[in-house]
């Protein structure tokens, strides 16, 4: 291993910077705090926000879960894995999410329930939920300011003309301790609820935008809605209502990927979270031993 | 009578502004800009009350300095110097030393704009009902049904067919474009009420409409008016009293037909002579 790099590659200044601004989005629930965002050795866009927030909070000792679309083996994942590992000298890496201390993620919050010792940190491309209404980022402060979202809400009132649902499908607009209303990343309407009053602190890295917030442990999150046509999550249900389940695990209470199967041609359905899906068909292949003796 | 606004030396200047601005710009000197600095005294000394049910003409010519003074009352622009009082339920507003989040609460629950140019009052790239459910968002309506429910009243109030609610007010023509803008200014019921050259640019039985559902909104609601236009026939049919601008000062004021009928300054004989 290559030992020329400073712990965490960053230099101490900059995870000074990065700390103090998570100290600052944290205190301020929702806030978008600007940092000076680091050239990292790729390209923005590519979780340079997230990978930041990793460099300056990991410690030697500590156990780190990279995930993109909630699995660890895709590309992205692997990457930025194997530089964390390659600049960050005794920290370990895993699959399992009970393990990790930290998980930094890409689309996806874990199925598994976090704990309070543990922080989830979320790359962003998009941080700022105003952008689709308000070009001027000066005006967008002053209506984060004013806490005034009504142009937000004009935009699920068109979708619920349009479509009799609101259509947003990730990046839900979720108002963090009754006032500011942040873009989550882009993660599922299903992980929404899971920033409510999450025990983990949960840390948001936009690095092309420069931007780092957070929503602190036990913290309000709500998903912007009208009185009277709830936020609702994908419900995965077939053309009779049944809920579907996953392929390989039977899974039927989490999120899941539609895709083709080469070999049939039919639409199949498995988990999103792989180390979810991995656990459970374990475990079914324990609970089947045990039955056939 | 309920006053519901008090306006008192409002001035507003564009450019630096120096000490000799006021004293060599106005109606005597024929110029609102500033020989000195070359700044543009806009309005200035504008004073003027304003009472429940009552609708105030400002009339005057392009650059009269008239819709400056109703942009800097909406907080669409900041005053140079003076002081207005808003009153509302037994409360009084100093509407220029609020910050400006008292000043966006009291916009969104209290005023009603209608600009000239549906452009500046509407979102084009949103339908008629979301125009409407902005407005209602804003000042905290956050349930779905009652958001439909008033947008399709008001729309039928300002007779625009329910049924194209949900299309876009580009497809509109003028005229409607304008009710949809007076729906949304209406749309919280504010006790007071701006309108800026509402009919200008409008053919004539459309004008004749409007002015008629401005009476009618005023005789039902009791909301105060003021009614900015350069337009004797608007002044004539729809203001108590009227405000006579030029070169951002007040040269003439009082009850509408004494105006009209018997102008007392130079210009504003000027003015009625020949639109008579």
């Amino acid at each position: 291993m290559s030992l020329s790099y400073p712990f965490g590659f960053l230099d101490e200044y900059a995870k000074k910077e990065i700390r103090r601004t998570t100290l600052k989005a944290v205190a301020i629930p929702g806030y978008q705090v600007p940092y000076s965002s680091r050239e990292m050795p790729m390209g923005r866009g590519f979780g340079t926000g997230g990978l930041q927030l990793t460099l300056s909070v990991i410690g030697k000792g500590e156990t780190l879960k990279v995930i993109d679309q909630g699995t660890d083996d895709s590309v992205n994942a692997v990457s930025l894995r194997s530089f964390i590992e390659m600049t960050c000298e005794g920290v370990n890496t895993t699959t399992k999410t009970e393990e990790s201390d930290l998980i930094q993620s890409r689309h996806r919050i874990p199925e598994k329930p976090l704990r309070e010792d543990q922080i989830l940190i979320l790359q962003v491309p998009y941080p700022d939920p105003l952008i689709v209404v308000e070009a001027s980022e000066e005006k967008r402060k002053t209506l984060h300011g004013e806490a005034d979202y009504s142009r937000l809400l004009v935009k699920l009132y068109e979708d619920i003309v349009k479509f009799d649902e609101i259509t947003i499908s990730h990046r839900y607009p979720t108002r963090i301790n009754n006032h500011y209303v942040i873009d989550p990343s882009p993660i599922p309407r299903w992980d929404v609820p899971k920033l409510n009053q999450s025990p983990a602190l949960i840390l948001l890295g936009a690095g092309r935008e420069k931007k780092i917030y957070a929503v602190p442990p036990y913290t309000k999150a709500e998903p912007l809605a009208f009185e009277d046509v709830p936020f609702r999550v994908e419900d995965f249900n077939d053309v009779n209502g049944m809920r579907r389940c996953c392929q390989r695990c039977n899974c039927n209470n989490s999120f899941l990927d539609e895709f083709i199967d080469s070999k049939t041609g039919h639409k199949v359905y498995q988990c999103s979270d792989a180390d979810w899906c991995e656990e459970n068909t374990i475990n079914n292949n324990e609970t089947l031993e045990i039955a056939n003796g | 009578m309920d006053k519901v606004l008090e306006v008192n030396n409002l001035s507003k200047v564009y450019g630096q502004g120096c000490a000799a601005c006021f004293e060599l710009t106005g109606p005597e000197h024929d110029t609102n800009i500033c020989p000195k600095c070359g700044s543009v005294v806009a309005a200035h000394n504008v004073s003027f009350d304003l009472y429940k049910g009552e609708i105030l003409g400002i009339m005057g010519e392009s650059g009269s300095g008239k819709s400056t003074a109703v942009k800097c009352l909406y907080f669409d622009q900041k005053p140079t110097s003076g002081r207005a009082s808003f009153f509302n339920d037994e409360k009084q507003y100093d509407l220029f030393n609020m910050n400006a989040a008292h000043q966006r609460h009291l916009m969104n629950h209290k005023f009603g704009m209608v600009y000239q140019n549906p452009h500046l009052g509407l979102n084009f790239d949103i339908s008629a009902g979301g125009n409407i459910a902005e407005r209602l968002l804003m000042s905290e309506v956050d349930h779905y049904g009652e958001i439909r429910k008033r947008a399709t009243d008001l729309l039928k109030r300002t007779e625009v067919l329910a049924e194209r609610m949900d299309e876009l007010p580009k497809n509109f023509s003028g005229g409607m474009q304008q009710r949809v803008q007076i729906a949304k200014a209406l749309a919280i019921n504010p006790p007071l009420l701006f309108l800026d050259e509402v009919t200008t640019g409008l053919d004539l039985s459309v004008q004749a409409a409007i002015l008629d559902l401005i009476l009618e909104i005023q005789q039902e609601n009791q909301t105060a008016m003021i009614v900015v236009t350069h337009d004797l026939g608007v002044i004539r049919l729809l203001a108590g009293r009227t405000l006579v601008m030029k070169y951002g000062r007040i040269i003439e004021n009082g009850l509408t037909d004494q105006i009209l009928e018997d102008p007392q300054h130079a210009y504003t004989q000027r003015l009625v002579a020949s639109a008579l």
